[in-house]
C-alpha cells in the first residue's frame, strides 16, 4: 500500500497501512483514532464530518486519502489553541447549545471558517454557510446565537447560563 | 469517557470505606478540570464526597439529547445543597441500585423526582449529623448551604469534605425522617445550567458509542434484506474474503423477530470502510418467503377508498349520538386528513461495540433501554445476565429508535466470532431503510355546531396501518386525547389496513401523529362557527378539573387554559395582520404535560412560508433545568417543522424507498424561526418536555397557514402540494 505523509493539526503523519480511496474521516476515525469528526451519511449531506483543508471546511467523508497530499487538515481536536478554546468553542459552551451533541463538532468546524473568512457575518451569511450541516435535535436557534456572540454581534435572544460545569479552562 | 467503571461490588466495598488512587470522571486531556477525585467516599449509591468537597453524582439514565446527564444529578445536588461548581457527573453503571434506567416516555425526571431528592437529602441529613456530633451541639441548631454545614448560633462552619469521613459513619436515614425543600426553597433548579459534557462536545472528545475505540479492535457491518423479513441464501461469501481489509463474512441467522435480531450477513474489517466498500461487492440471493411485500401507493388507495366512509363497524368509542348531533347541527364540515409513514434517523447511526470471550459479553452501547438489552442478549445467546457487562456511553438522538436493541444483539451476533472486541456500525442507508417507522394513518372527520357556534357532534374514522386485529401501540388512536373526553357527542370507528412493515415508538408516540389532524379539524369547527380560536379552546375546556380525578397524569383543564392563555398573550394572539400573514393556535397534552403553541408565519403566492415566531407555554411543574427544558421546546418545533415540510417514508414490494438525507430530508437552519419559550410553573411534581412539546407544531403550523391563506392542509408534508420554507 502506499504511504501517505498527512499534516494533521499541525502534526506530520506518515501513514502506510491504508488504501488509497479511504475517506479521510475514516483514516480519522479508525486509523488514527481521532473520533471527534463523526459519521452520519456518508455523502456529504449531513456536515457532521467537517474539517478544514487549509483553513475552507470540507467534508473528509467525501475526500479520499490519496486527493489529500500535503494540505493542512484541522479537525475538531486541533482548533483550541494554548490550552485555549477557539471563541467558536467556548461560545458553543457558554449558551449550552449541544442537545445529543453528535453533529456539534461538524457545525462548529463550518463556523470556525465563517468566521475566518467573514468576522461580522449577517444572518442570512450564517444561515447560508451553515445550510450544510444538519441537527437532528434542532439546536440552530443557539447554533445562530453562539456564531454571533463568538463574533460579538449583540443578539439580546441569546441567554447565557448561570453556572456551566466546568467552565474555566486551565 | 469512562476509564474506570464501578460497578455495585466496588460499590458496596467503597461505602465508608476509602479508597485509594484517581478515579478518572472523564479524560479531557488538554482541559483536565475536576477529571480527577481522590479519595471518595460514597454517602450513598448516587454521590461520592471527597475530602476537598468535591462531589461525584451518578446520572443513572441514558443520555441521549434530552438533557438527564445534567438535570438528574442537579436534582441531587439540590437537596444535597451542594456547590454545583464542585459537583463532576459520571454515567453510572447499569445497577438495579439505581432503578429503572432508561430514556423514553419523557419519565426520566417525574418518575426519579423522589430517589433523587432523597439521595441528595439523605446524605445531607448525614452531613448535618456529622457536623452536630463533631460540634457536639444539636443538628437542628445547623444549617447546610452550598457545601458546608454552618452552625446558626455560632456561624461556625465545615465544608462537606471535611465531614464526610464522619457523615459515611451516620445512620443512613429513613426517607419519612428527610425533610426535603418545598419548591421555593430551590436555589438551582430552575436556573440554566449548561450540560455536563458540553466541554468534551465542542473539544471533540470520544462520548458516543460510535467513539469507542479498544485495543485489537476489528470493525463490522452488518447487511440486512432490501425487503424486511427476508433470510439470506446464499452469497458471494468467498470473493468478499478475498477483498482487502476483510477478515471475515458470514451469515447470520435471525432471531424470531427482526426487532430482536435480523437475518442478514456479517462483514469484518480491518477498518470500517473496508467493512463498507466490500458490502457494496456483496452479492446476496435471499429468500422472500417470510418477508415484508408491501407498497404503500396501494395502502394508500385503500386507505382513500375506506376514507370516503364517514365510520366503521369498529367503535373505540361512542358517546351520545353522533349521528343525531350531526343532523341537528346549524353547520357541518367534513374533512379528510393523513400523515405518511416516517423514521426516526437519529445523527448517530447504530452500533454498538462488544467482545464476547471465554463465556462473558461485554458491551459499549449507546441504548435508550439498557436493561431490557441485556435481557434480550442474554435470551438469545443462552449467556447468563451476570456474566454480561453493558457500558452505557452518550448517545447521538434517541427519538425512540434505540427503544429497540437490534442493534446490540447484531453486534453480539458478530463478535461471536470475532476474536478480541468489535465495533460495529450501520451505514445511513440501512439505518433509513431498515428502521421501525411510525405508522401512516388517515381520519376521516364530521362535525358540526349549533346556532351559537358549539360542537353537536364529532364523528371521526381512524384507518391505521401497521396493526392487525387491534391497533396498539404507535399505530394506536387513543381515546382520551382532548378534546374527545369533553364532548358529549362522540363516535370513534376504526378500521386497520393490515401491513408486514416495521413499526415502532417514535418520540411522543401517537400523539405525533394524532396531534396534526385532531387538533387541525378543532379549528376547522371553530372557524366554521365563526369565533375565535383560543375562545373556542376555553369553552371546551370548560370548568378547571381533572379528567380523572385523582390522576395526575390526565389532563387538567385548567392547567390547559393557562398555557393557553399565556400563549396567547406572549405570541399577541388577536393582534391584526396584514395580508397573507396568519396566527395559528394549537393545544396538546401527553407525557403528563399540557404545551400551547402559536405560530405566526406569512404565505406569499409561490406557496413560501416565512415563519416570523413560534411561542410555546408548556406547564411541567417546577423546571428542573431552564435551559434544558428551552432547548427541548426548539428542538421539538424543529423536529416538527421537518416532520410537516418534507418527511415521508414509502416502500415498493416491502423495500424502503428512501436511503439518505437527500431523499429523507432533515429541516436546516435556513428557516428556522425565532422561537420562544415560556413555562408555568405550577406546584405539581415535574414532568418531561422531550416529547410534550412536539405533538402540537404541526397543527399550529397549518392553523396559521389555514388563518393566512384560508387553505386547509389536511395531508402531510406539505412540500408535496408545492410550498417550501
Amino acid at each position: 500500500m502506499p504511504i501517505y505523509n498527512l499534516s494533521i493539526n499541525g502534526k506530520s503523519i506518515t501513514t502506510s497501512n491504508i488504501e488509497s480511496d479511504t475517506p479521510l474521516l475514516w483514516l480519522l476515525r479508525d486509523e488514527l483514532n481521532m473520533a471527534g469528526t463523526k459519521y452520519g451519511c456518508g455523502k456529504g449531506l449531513c456536515g457532521a464530518c467537517t474539517v478544514h483543508m487549509n483553513g475552507n471546511p470540507i467534508r473528509s467523508c467525501q475526500i479520499p486519502v490519496a486527493a489529500l497530499g500535503e494540505q493542512n487538515i484541522t479537525t475538531i481536536e486541533g482548533i483550541a489553541s494554548d490550552n485555549k478554546l477557539h471563541p467558536i468553542q467556548q461560545a458553543w459552551h457558554d449558551l449550552d447549545v449541544a442537545q445529543c451533541g453528535y453533529c456539534q463538532a461538524g457545525q462548529i468546524m463550518s463556523a470556525v471558517a465563517l468566521l475566518k473568512e467573514t468576522p461580522k457575518p449577517t444572518d442570512e451569511q450564517i444561515e447560508q454557510s451553515m445550510a450544510g450541516n444538519i441537527c437532528r435535535c434542532g439546536t440552530y436557534v443557539r447554533i445562530k446565537q453562539a456564531i454571533k456572540l463568538a463574533a460579538g454581534i449583540e443578539d439580546n435572544t441569546a441567554k447565557k447560563m448561570d453556572y456551566s460545569l466546568a467552565k474555566e479552562v486551565k | 469517557m469512562e476509564l474506570v467503571n464501578v460497578n455495585r461490588r466496588s460499590f458496596l466495598k467503597m461505602t465508608g470505606i476509602a479508597t485509594g488512587g484517581l478515579i478518572l470522571g472523564w479524560h479531557v486531556p488538554k482541559f483536565a478540570i475536576a477529571a480527577t477525585l481522590e479519595n471518595p467516599k460514597a454517602l450513598n449509591a448516587f454521590l461520592q464526597i471527597t475530602p476537598d468537597s468535591q462531589v461525584m453524582i451518578y446520572s443513572p439514565n441514558p443520555e441521549i439529547g434530552q438533557g438527564v446527564k445534567t438535570s438528574m444529578p442537579m436534582i441531587v445536588a439540590e437537596e444535597l445543597d451542594a456547590d454545583w461548581e464542585m459537583v463532576t457527573v459520571r454515567q453510572a453503571p447499569i445497577d438495579p441500585i439505581f432503578g429503572r434506567q432508561s430514556a423514553g416516555g419523557s419519565r426520566s425526571i417525574n418518575t426519579n423526582w423522589d430517589n433523587l431528592r432523597n439521595a441528595g437529602g439523605s446524605a445531607k441529613h448525614m452531613l448535618l449529623q456529622a457536623a452536630a456530633e463533631q460540634w457536639a451541639v444539636n443538628a437542628n441548631e445547623c444549617r447546610a448551604k452550598l457545601g458546608y454545614i454552618i452552625h446558626n448560633p455560632s456561624g461556625k462552619k465545615l465544608s462537606y469534605g471535611s465531614l464526610v469521613e464522619r457523615a459515611a459513619n451516620q445512620n443512613v436515614p429513613a426517607p419519612s425522617d428527610l425533610t426535603l425543600k418545598s419548591f421555593d426553597e430551590f436555589t438551582l433548579l430552575g436556573k440554566r445550567i449548561g450540560g455536563v459534557d458540553n466541554l468534551a462536545i465542542v473539544t471533540g472528545q470520544p462520548l458516543f458509542g460510535i467513539d469507542q475505540h479498544k485495543e485489537a479492535m476489528s470493525y463490522a457491518t452488518f447487511v440486512k434484506s432490501p425487503a424486511y423479513g427476508a433470510k439470506p441464501k446464499k452469497a458471494n461469501l468467498d470473493e468478499i474474503k478475498k477483498l482487502p481489509g476483510i477478515k471475515d463474512a458470514f451469515i447470520v441467522k435471525g432471531a424470531k423477530t427482526p426487532r430482536q435480531l435480523a437475518h442478514g450477513i456479517a462483514i469484518v474489517a480491518t477498518s470500517t470502510w473496508a467493512a463498507f466498500k466490500a458490502e457494496k461487492a456483496l452479492v446476496i440471493e435471499w429468500d422472500n418467503s417470510n418477508a415484508a411485500s408491501d407498497t404503500y401507493s396501494e395502502m394508500k388507495a385503500q386507505a382513500e377508498k375506506l376514507a370516503l366512509k364517514a365510520s366503521s363497524n369498529q367503535k373505540l368509542l361512542n358517546k351520545g349520538d353522533a349521528v343525531t348531533g350531526l343532523k341537528n347541527a346549524a353547520k357541518t364540515v367534513s374533512s379528510v386528513y393523513s400523515y405518511p409513514y416516517i423514521a426516526h434517523t437519529p445523527l448517530e447511526p447504530m452500533n454498538c461495540t462488544a467482545q464476547w470471550q471465554d463465556g462473558k459479553i461485554e458491551i459499549w452501547a449507546p441504548v435508550q433501554l439498557p436493561q431490557p438489552a441485556i435481557g434480550l442478549v442474554s435470551r438469545i445467546t443462552n449467556v447468563d445476565p451476570a456474566d454480561i457487562t453493558l457500558h452505557q456511553t452518550r448517545v447521538g438522538g434517541g427519538f425512540g429508535r434505540r427503544l429497540a436493541n437490534d442493534y446490540v444483539m447484531e453486534a453480539v451476533a458478530i463478535a461471536q466470532h470475532v476474536k478480541g472486541p468489535v465495533k460495529y456500525t450501520s451505514t445511513r442507508e440501512s439505518d433509513t431503510g431498515h428502521d421501525f417507522y411510525r405508522p401512516s394513518a388517515f381520519f376521516t372527520f364530521n362535525g358540526g355546531v349549533d346556532e351559537q357556534g358549539k360542537i353537536t357532534a364529532w364523528q371521526e374514522h381512524f384507518i391505521t396501518m401497521g396493526g392487525n386485529k387491534k391497533a396498539n401501540g404507535p399505530a394506536g388512536r387513543r381515546t382520551t386525547v382532548f378534546p374527545a373526553p369533553l364532548i358529549n357527542n362522540f363516535e370513534l370507528s376504526q378500521s386497520i389496513i393490515k401491513s408486514k412493515m416495521p413499526i415502532f415508538a417514535l418520540r411522543a408516540p401517537q400523539s405525533n401523529g394524532l396531534a396534526f389532524p385532531i387538533q387541525s379539524f378543532l379549528h376547522e369547527l371553530s372557524t366554521l362557527a365563526g369565533r375565535d380560536h383560543l375562545e373556542f379552546l376555553l369553552e371546551v375546556l370548560g370548568e378547571s378539573k381533572w379528567l380523572d380525578e385523582g390522576n395526575k397524569d390526565s389532563l387538567h383543564t385548567g392547567r390547559a387554559a393557562e398555557v393557553l392563555k399565556l400563549a396567547a398573550k406572549k405570541s399577541g394572539w388577536g393582534k391584526k395582520l396584514e395580508k397573507g400573514r396568519g396566527m395559528g393556535m394549537a393545544f396538546y397534552f401527553c407525557h403528563s404535560t399540557p404545551v400551547a403553541q402559536v405560530v405566526d408565519l406569512s404565505v406569499d403566492e409561490n406557496k413560501k412560508i416565512t415563519i416570523h415566531k413560534v411561542t410555546i407555554v408548556g406547564d411541567a411543574g417546577p423546571i428542573v433545568n431552564l435551559s434544558g427544558a428551552e432547548n427541548q421546546c426548539q428542538g421539538c418545533v424543529i423536529d416538527g417543522l421537518s416532520v410537516v415540510m418534507g418527511q415521508e417514508i414509502t416502500f415498493t414490494n416491502g423495500v424502503v424507498d428512501q436511503s439518505n438525507f437527500h431523499d429523507y430530508p432533515l429541516q436546516r437552519m435556513p428557516g428556522v424561526p425565532e422561537i420562544e419559550s415560556h413555562f408555568i410553573q405550577s406546584n405539581y411534581p415535574p414532568t418531561g418536555l422531550g416529547e410534550p412539546a412536539y405533538p402540537p407544531f404541526a397543527p399550529a403550523f397549518c392553523n396559521a397557514i389555514a388563518d393566512a391563506t384560508g387553505v386547509r392542509l389536511t395531508h402531510l408534508p406539505i412540500n408535496k402540494l408545492g410550498y417550501s420554507i
